[in-house]
């Protein structure tokens, strides 16, 4: 019985929990709370996957309402993929997070922290399940303003007008997302996904729906940090607590990227939306954009944040060349680089996170020599490290070798050359980070290792994530074959 | 044993010494004792493998699959057999040498150094029994990162800049160039196992054929093809041993092997010569041979010099790949083996100057011979060897390269290799010729002796080997006859 | 379609654009919140007059009609007015945080002290 309510559940247990940490007030609590639920939510959603995997989809109807009046959830292989990859991120970020958590955060706000982050849990869960259009846009709003709250809870003053940016930006994003789908609504008369897509294959109005494309598009790649909308995410990613820098970059952008992809494939359809419109061209041309303007400003930065967030725009430029190469290989390609990316990323915020608590600095210029004292951290850091740059037998290369195989494929060879160049620019700045930390500190105000020791927990989270980038390297099958498969249902709906 | 344990074993040695070096580094001696041990295991191991590739058979280790088109799959074969068998002697005997030289010159952080030097002989060997384009690419990543630790091991600001040219270069040729060849292959033939015959089958431009020509050569940035070179002369900054390594060892060795591999079991000879007109690659080997050549004859810095003519050297591998006839290609490999000898002795021979007595230019080694008399004659003979005059093994080499070039009538070809015997006669013999015979301020008085056991030992050794070679070059050439008789 | 009768739309993007103007072009804070505020309004009534049908009641059950508005967008502007709420509320959170920290709410000001 409770199988069949699986879906709802999945949303409905971390709302649920977020109350809980305010009523209890104990920082303590709310954190074994939060590690619980983010365990039992994962839980979760591997029993949604071997359900998928056994029915291909899952429908549910929110409340008993049947669709397409009711809000229904509509679960595919990608959606489970995707909620495996939220939550396995979840899971292991919170055991991490406490002691960095109480470093960081003042201790009288710590449980309303984590109340924050479990709502933006919820969001992000959220967003994946849903098969309506409206409660997609509740439920990223539910993900983006728990994630103001939560990074506007750093040390560092600048992350309220982070914040601040952040909401403005994030709003406006938002309302143009509201925009298309009322004027979808207009079009088609209903909200669920699956049926406004065969509505809209039979509508007439093109006037009305393009401009529904062009808002929706532009509203998720203000979300999505896609250049040049990217502007909220330095800052955003910088200034933020480290725990919730790890977890916003690991999930926040790859789930809005997920709701592109989505609303591509399933809901206008593959023929609409790239050969009505020329759509590819320009999306390549912002492809490419974000892999140079992300890898260039990531090689000058001090600060390990800063460079990790710039590396992020680079790597979104990566799952959006993907998509724009409009080929089945080229779609694969980029959910490939989506779940590879997801982890490498948190991989590396993770080892920063552990900097952070142990030298109180993120500077690469104060951190010199801290190879020395901090050999693991370091180490772990240089696996996820390569695994940007892409070098084999990490989960980098295998998304690289696809996204160069792919722009092979569809005869870019300008891609080609470009995707390379931005192998070496992420050498370049990785290369600046292991060789300051390798190399004897020249500078006089180097920062100290202090005498906290390093979390366990954080470190093996840290460790575990470093595994995964080197695991799904090696052991490609389970990504790769998903991937593919996806990317067939998607293109041949 | 069974060859593929061997294979295995081969790769893993070198791991496992590792462990035992890292165990035993408060004891040093017990820590030396471990790399021999490790090393002379390796041997043992590596020519268990030589009667079966002698017998014609190919030793093959399938690991796994990455991708459904990507596996890890090793394959022992002439031309892999020769380099791996190099490869771990050299280290033997660059160990016992390093001993001394770490030594003597009082270097820190040793156990470091013998770890990645132990990590740079395991990827050295994948890179040498690797069966398809993706292994050999990933033990050729491996090498350039762990050589970049041992390049800068003094970790002074020059080390650091050098480290940055070596690490750029060679990372950004790999991954700009060879990787993109590599996939841009796997795409037209959907293979990129080595294969007898080449992997092209079927109608191709010339123009795509030599691009992917030229994307390898430069994407192996290890062969030193000019404009790459710069690396190479950079990471002179590095301890002598670690130059010894990257010489001729493994590094660059690494680099001519994968570009040779790569035209005669992707490419090969035969479709190579049908297909393109202008053989660009011979002109562009040649014109490094001479370039290098004089840079080296200018150089005052003697392991400046050497580096250059290791450049040249390099490239007449590579011409006389290019040349795209059997018997050439035998000379190739050949020089592969007579240059890792001869370059070896020559740097063992310079680091062994600098150990007693602190010289680095050509222009201070008067009359040295009379004081280091081991280590001249070592070095006497090593640049016999390089210029090509019996009875050293490169006189052998050079006499296959030069026999191929007659026989297409390659005119270019024979002019360069002439001309570059000249030139290295030039800058070598007037260093021989003013260590012995000409006196320094200090008449028959010896300030100093030679260098540690150790070192002396070792520069003995790998002269010794030169000499024999040319007496006794039946394996080496049996090896690679079965190399041409693959079906080229 | 003439311009008179499609008069509400014209009122969307007029709203619309005041709101936007006001975020991109005021320096301070709480007004760039207010004109996130107009922008939303001008979005909720852009949903609220398409739902109106010609001759609809309001959409509450009776007797005495049969032609009803559609209470669909109804329903989901109440709930995006919900959001757009908590988006002002955090908003305005943000900002007294931001009066403690830097001692100004005008955007140049705190710029100036990022730097």
């Amino acid at each position: 019985m409770i199988s069949s309510q699986l879906p709802a559940l999945q949303v409905v247990l971390p709302l649920v929990a977020a109350p809980l940490c305010i009523l209890f007030h104990n920082r303590t609590f709310s954190w074994l709370l939060m590690v619980f639920v983010s365990l039992v939510s994962f839980g979760i959603s591997c029993a949604l996957f071997n359900q998928v995997l056994a029915e291909n989809t899952i429908t549910y109807a929110m409340g008993g309402w049947v669709a397409p009046w009711g809000i229904e959830y509509y679960i595919d292989k990608l959606t489970t993929y995707m909620l495996l990859i939220v939550n396995g991120i979840a899971v292991l970020v919170s055991l991490g997070a406490r002691e960095s958590v109480e470093n960081e955060i003042s201790s009288d706000r710590i449980y309303l922290f984590y109340t924050a982050f479990l709502l933006n849990l919820t969001g992000l869960l959220g967003v994946i399940i849903t098969g309506d259009a409206f409660n997609l846009f509740v439920f990223i709003e539910i993900a983006s303003l728990s994630s103001y709250a939560i990074i506007s809870l750093g040390k560092d003053k600048r992350c309220l007008y982070a914040a601040f940016r952040y909401l403005v930006y994030g709003t406006i994003g938002a309302s143009f997302i509201l925009i298309s789908i009322g004027l979808l609504y207009v079009v088609t008369g209903t909200l669920n996904i699956a049926d406004l897509s065969q509505q809209l294959a039979n509508a007439e109005n093109t006037a009305t729906i393009t401009t529904a494309f062009v808002f929706f598009v532009i509203g998720i790649a203000i979300k999505a940090a896609i250049f040049p909308m990217h502007l909220w995410l330095p800052d955003a990613y910088t200034y933020s607590p480290s725990i919730v820098s790890t977890f916003l970059a690991g999930t926040t952008t790859k789930v809005f990227i997920y709701v592109l992809i989505r609303f591509i494939y399933s809901l206008y359809g593959y023929e609409f939306s790239f050969f009505h419109e020329s759509f590819d061209n320009l999306l390549i041309i912002i492809a490419c954009g974000a892999i140079l303007y992300g890898s260039y400003r990531a090689i000058k930065q001090d600060s390990l944040k800063r460079l990790l967030a710039y590396s992020s725009i680079a790597q979104i430029g990566y799952m959006i060349l993907g998509i724009a190469l409009i080929t089945e290989l080229g779609l694969a390609a980029s959910l490939i680089h989506i779940f590879n990316h997801a982890f490498i990323k948190v991989g590396l915020f993770l080892a920063v996170t552990a900097i952070i608590y142990s030298y109180g600095t993120d500077s690469i210029e104060r951190l010199a020599g801290m190879a020395k004292t901090s050999p693991f951290t370091f180490i772990l850091f240089l696996i996820s490290g390569l695994s940007i740059i892409g070098v084999p037998l990490t989960s980098g290369f295998i998304s690289k070798w696809y996204l160069i195989k792919a722009s092979l494929e569809a005869g870019y060879w300008g891609l080609v050359v470009i995707i390379v160049f931005s192998s070496v620019l992420a050498i370049i700045y990785i290369g600046r980070v292991i060789e300051a930390a390798y190399f004897k500190p020249e500078a006089t105000n180097t920062a100290v290792l202090n005498n906290k020791k390093m979390p366990h927990l954080l470190f093996l989270s840290l460790f575990i994530f470093s595994f995964i980038n080197i695991y799904l390297g090696i052991e490609t099958s389970l990504n790769v074959d998903m991937a593919f498969q996806i990317a067939h249902e998607l293109i041949n709906k | 044993m069974n060859s593929q344990l061997l294979i295995i074993s081969a790769l893993l040695l070198p791991i496992i010494g590792i462990v035992f070096i890292a165990l035993t580094h408060k004891n040093i001696n017990l820590r030396e004792t471990c790399t021999l041990i490790t090393s002379v295991a390796l041997i043992y191991i590596v020519y268990s493998l030589l009667p079966a590739v002698l017998n014609g058979l190919h030793p093959e280790l399938y690991l796994f699959n990455i991708t459904s088109s990507l596996a890890i799959h090793f394959k022992v074969e002439p031309l892999g057999m020769l380099f791996a068998c190099i490869a771990s002697f050299l280290w033997l005997i660059n160990s016992i040498y390093s001993i001394g030289y770490m030594r003597g010159n009082k270097y820190k952080h040793q156990t470091r150094f013998y770890i990645y030097f132990a990590l740079a002989i395991a990827s050295t060997i994948g890179i040498a029994f690797s069966a398809n384009l993706f292994t050999l690419f990933i033990f050729y990543e491996f090498l350039t990162l762990s050589t970049y630790p041992l390049v800068t091991h003094k970790g002074t600001d020059e080390a650091k800049r050098a480290g940055r040219i070596y690490l750029g270069i060679l990372l950004a040729t790999s991954i700009c160039l060879f990787l993109p060849a590599i996939i841009w292959t796997h795409q037209l033939t959907g293979t990129i196992e080595f294969t007898r015959g080449g992997v092209f089958n079927g109608d191709y431009q010339p123009i795509i054929i030599i691009s992917l020509l030229l994307m390898f050569t430069y994407g192996i940035g290890k062969a030193a093809v000019m404009p790459v070179h710069r690396w190479l002369p950079s990471a002179m900054v590095a301890p002598t041993p670690v130059s010894a390594l990257l010489h001729a060892v493994a590094v660059v060795k690494a680099g001519v092997f994968s570009v040779v591999k790569i035209i005669i079991y992707i490419f090969s000879p035969t479709f190579l010569s049908d297909i393109i007109d202008i053989n660009v690659l011979l002109y562009l080997a040649g014109a490094t041979i001479l370039i290098a050549s004089v840079i080296a004859l200018r150089s005052d810095n003697l392991k400046r010099r050497l580096a250059y003519s290791t450049i040249s050297q390099l490239s007449y591998v590579i011409l006389a790949t290019a040349l795209l006839v059997p018997i050439s290609i035998m000379g190739a490999a050949l020089h592969i083996l007579a240059h890792a000898f001869g370059k070896i002795t020559l740097f063992f021979a310079a680091g062994s100057i600098y150990t007693a007595t602190k010289k680095t230019e050509v222009s201070q080694l008067d009359g040295i011979g009379r004081c280091m008399p081991w280590t001249m004659t070592a070095f006497a003979i090593g640049s016999l060897s390089m210029i090509g005059i019996p009875p050293t093994a490169g006189f052998l080499s050079k006499w296959f390269i030069l026999q191929g070039a007659l026989d297409i009538q390659s005119w270019f070809a024979v002019t360069v290799i002439v001309i570059s015997t000249l030139l290295n006669a030039a800058y070598f013999l007037p260093i021989v010729y003013v260590a012995f015979f000409r006196d320094s301020n200090t008449k028959n008085v010896c300030t100093y002796n030679e260098a540690p056991f150790p070192i002396v030992l070792a520069v003995s050794i790998t002269a010794l080997m030169t000499v024999m070679l040319f007496f006794f070059p039946e394996v080496p050439l049996q090896l690679v006859k079965l190399l041409i008789g693959e079906g080229l | 379609m003439d311009i008179l009768s499609s008069f509400n739309y014209w009122i969307v993007i007029i709203l619309m654009m005041i709101g936007f103007y006001i975020i991109i072009a005021n320096n301070n804070l709480i007004k760039k919140i207010i004109g996130i505020n107009i922008f939303q309004t001008s979005i909720f009534i852009m949903f609220i007059s398409m739902g109106k049908v010609i001759d609809g009641t309001a959409p509450i059950l009776t007797d005495s009609g049969t032609l009803y508005s559609s209470p669909l967008p109804h329903v989901l502007i109440l709930t995006a007015i919900v959001v757009g709420i908590s988006t002002t509320a955090l908003g305005l959170a943000i900002i007294i945080r931001i009066h403690t920290a830097f001692g100004t709410i005008e955007d140049d000001k705190i710029q100036q002290k990022i730097k």
